[in-house]
């Protein structure tokens, strides 16, 4: 372990201690609810990151991968009752299957296509579960906390999973940006056809980037149910994640993994105040006019911004 | 199946402005839906203040929303394909002005279904036994007509064949002096314009709601991958594939699933056979 990655092993550590103490500290319940959302976001826009901002393949089909991980914990908890980690665990690795699969997309469709095709891939999985009675259907499902978390109310608790996941996927995140498996993405991204005859192995790296993407997807996923405690298609699979996960990454900037974070926060706490201080429409129309914005006049991001005064 | 041929015609007035700009000029305006249900609600405005017929006015703002496209083909050309990065983060670009779009509608016209009602609306004829209604007859007709008129603009006009040009060699353009920028500008004007048509036509026959563009924009781009890219008549056979496939399944299989072909046709059609059925 290199001294640098043994800091941020401390860094992700010192998060989470920080996490589960503000979740001792029984402040406003708020801050928890909104807390908990700011956080899936930055699961959400590092894991779109992984295959949108490494690998240059843009992803529209977030919430076909949110709502899998949703819906496999829906599924479980209405056939089992299984207990939390293994929602967690059993969503991402559904997503992550999904994930495998429309890697495979690639081997045909690129660039324009391939976010086209993902769209279409969410629709369709939507009107699945529309259709599928067992799991709510269309009129959606109320789900029933399990008695008890392991500490404090059942929404800090959630939190304080929430930051767990959050640091997990950055570290994952992280580690692929400064392993050979980040320069071979980020090789194909830039020259497919040359990091092919230069002997990166690009099917396998597209497979590993939409397959971990679609895992962290579908973990961000999977708590969802107890968190809203009454899921329906239209809010698991809502646009709004789409969007949020490419414009959140794109305000921070995509080549670091450091870029969705940033944007995640700045992104998802605007968010949560234009929903308490004006209305919920609003919110969708500034991320709208800050996702324009900033592929029109810094299209590198806050991190670009940053960089380039640092450079003068 | 005479529902879903007549859906079809309609279909295809959607799909024209996809088929001008994102198979010909390859700009992937995902944006279009929401500029087709903003000529829905123009056509709302001006029924509820003025008494207009819908296809009238759609016919009357087409120079409006030609100039609103030319502007905002004019802002995609200075911000992104001048820097030769256009493809990915345009598509971007362009999600974003969608969103801008649908929430500017709602937050104008409230999240409450709209129609607009005219005199032929409600009536029908009756052809061999078959019913067949007007709101679904003139829609067809007009989208028909639509189809005609931008298939012999594209082969018969200096502009349309400059259009055809400028998506095969745009450099062989620039040597013949012809601007290219200026050609793809009125081109993608067009596009546009056929939306504030489309969308007239589209709040004729099914009420609308400022989240309808999500619906459409599988519809569009599955005909157009469908259809081959940029191929006028082909945009109208696909739309036609797909308006009948529609409604045979939401008479087999009940409505909610009606959404679930068109984008299955699409993630097939990208799977299977990119080029589609008349590919360039």
């Amino acid at each position: 372990m290199t001294p640098r990655s043994g800091l941020a092993w401390l860094a992700g550590l010192a998060v989470v201690g920080a996490g589960i103490a503000l979740a001792g500290l029984r402040v406003n319940p708020y801050v928890y609810f909104a807390g908990y959302v700011i956080l899936q976001y930055v699961v959400i826009a590092t894991a779109w990151n992984i295959l949108g901002g490494y690998a240059g393949y843009v992803n529209f089909g977030t919430p076909a991968f949110f709502a899998m991980g949703a819906y496999t914990a829906v599924f479980l908890i209405q056939s089992l009752r299984a207990p939390l980690p293994v929602l967690i665990l059993a969503g991402g690795l559904v997503a992550a299957l999904l994930g495998l699969g429309i890697g495979y997309l690639t081997l045909r469709l690129r660039g324009v296509f391939f976010s086209i095709a993902t769209l279409a891939l969410s629709v369709v999985l939507q009107t699945v579960i529309i259709n599928w009675e067992y799991v709510g259907g269309s009129r959606g499902l109320s789900v029933i906390r399990p008695s008890g978390p392991p500490f404090g109310s059942y929404v800090t608790f959630l939190f304080t999973v929430m930051v767990g996941l959050a640091v997990l996927s950055v570290m994952v995140a992280r580690f692929i940006e400064r392993s050979w498996i980040g320069r071979g993405l980020a090789a194909l991204r830039d020259n497919e056809e040359a990091a092919e005859c230069m002997g990166v192995p690009t099917l396998r790296l597209k497979l590993f980037a939409t397959t971990i993407s679609g895992f962290l997807l579908g973990v961000a996923g999977a708590p969802f149910p107890y968190y809203v405690t009454f899921v329906e298609p239209n809010s698991a699979f809502a646009l709004d994640y789409a969007v949020n996960a490419l414009a959140m990454p794109m305000i921070g900037g995509t080549t670091s993994w450091a870029g969705p974070v940033i944007g995640a926060v700045l992104l998802g706490t605007a968010q949560q105040l234009a929903t308490v201080t004006i209305s919920s429409e609003m919110n969708l129309f500034i991320v709208g006019v800050v996702l324009v914005a900033f592929v029109v006049l810094a299209p590198e991001g806050i991190l670009g911004l940053v960089r380039r005064l640092r450079g003068r | 199946m005479v529902a879903g041929l007549l859906l079809g015609g309609f279909y295809a007035a959607v799909s024209l402005g996809v088929s001008l700009i994102f198979g010909l000029l390859d700009i992937a305006n995902i944006a279009q839906p929401a500029f087709v249900i903003l000529g829905s609600y123009a056509a709302y405005v001006m029924n509820d203040a003025l008494g207009l017929d819908p296809i009238l006015t759609g016919l009357l703002l087409t120079p409006l929303f030609y100039g609103l496209g030319a502007l905002v083909y004019r802002v995609y050309y200075a911000s992104f394909e001048r820097r030769g990065e256009e493809s990915l983060r345009g598509l971007v670009f362009f999600f974003g002005i969608l969103f801008i779009m649908e929430v500017s509608l709602s937050l104008t016209f409230g999240v409450d279904y709209r129609l607009v009602q005219t005199a032929y609306t409600s009536k029908s004829i009756d052809l061999g036994g078959v019913g067949i209604a007007f709101r679904y007859l003139v829609p067809c007709l007009v989208g028909i007509a639509m189809t005609a008129g931008l298939y012999l603009f594209l082969g018969r006009t200096f502009y349309g064949r400059a259009i055809m040009a400028v998506s095969q060699d745009q450099l062989a353009l620039r040597l013949m002096g012809a601007n290219p920028v200026q050609i793809k500008t009125i081109a993608f004007g067009v596009g546009i314009a056929a939306a504030s048509l489309a969308g007239a036509l589209l709040i004729s026959i099914a009420p609308v709601i400022p989240s309808t563009d999500r619906d459409y924009i599988g519809r569009m781009f599955a005909i157009t991958v469908l259809g081959g890219m940029g191929s006028i008549g082909g945009t109208l056979v696909a739309a036609v594939v797909l308006g009948v496939a529609e409604s045979l399944m939401a008479t087999f299989f009940g409505p909610s699933w009606s959404l679930a072909v068109s984008f299955g046709i699409l993630l097939l059609a990208l799977a299977v056979r990119p080029a589609g059925l008349f590919g360039r």
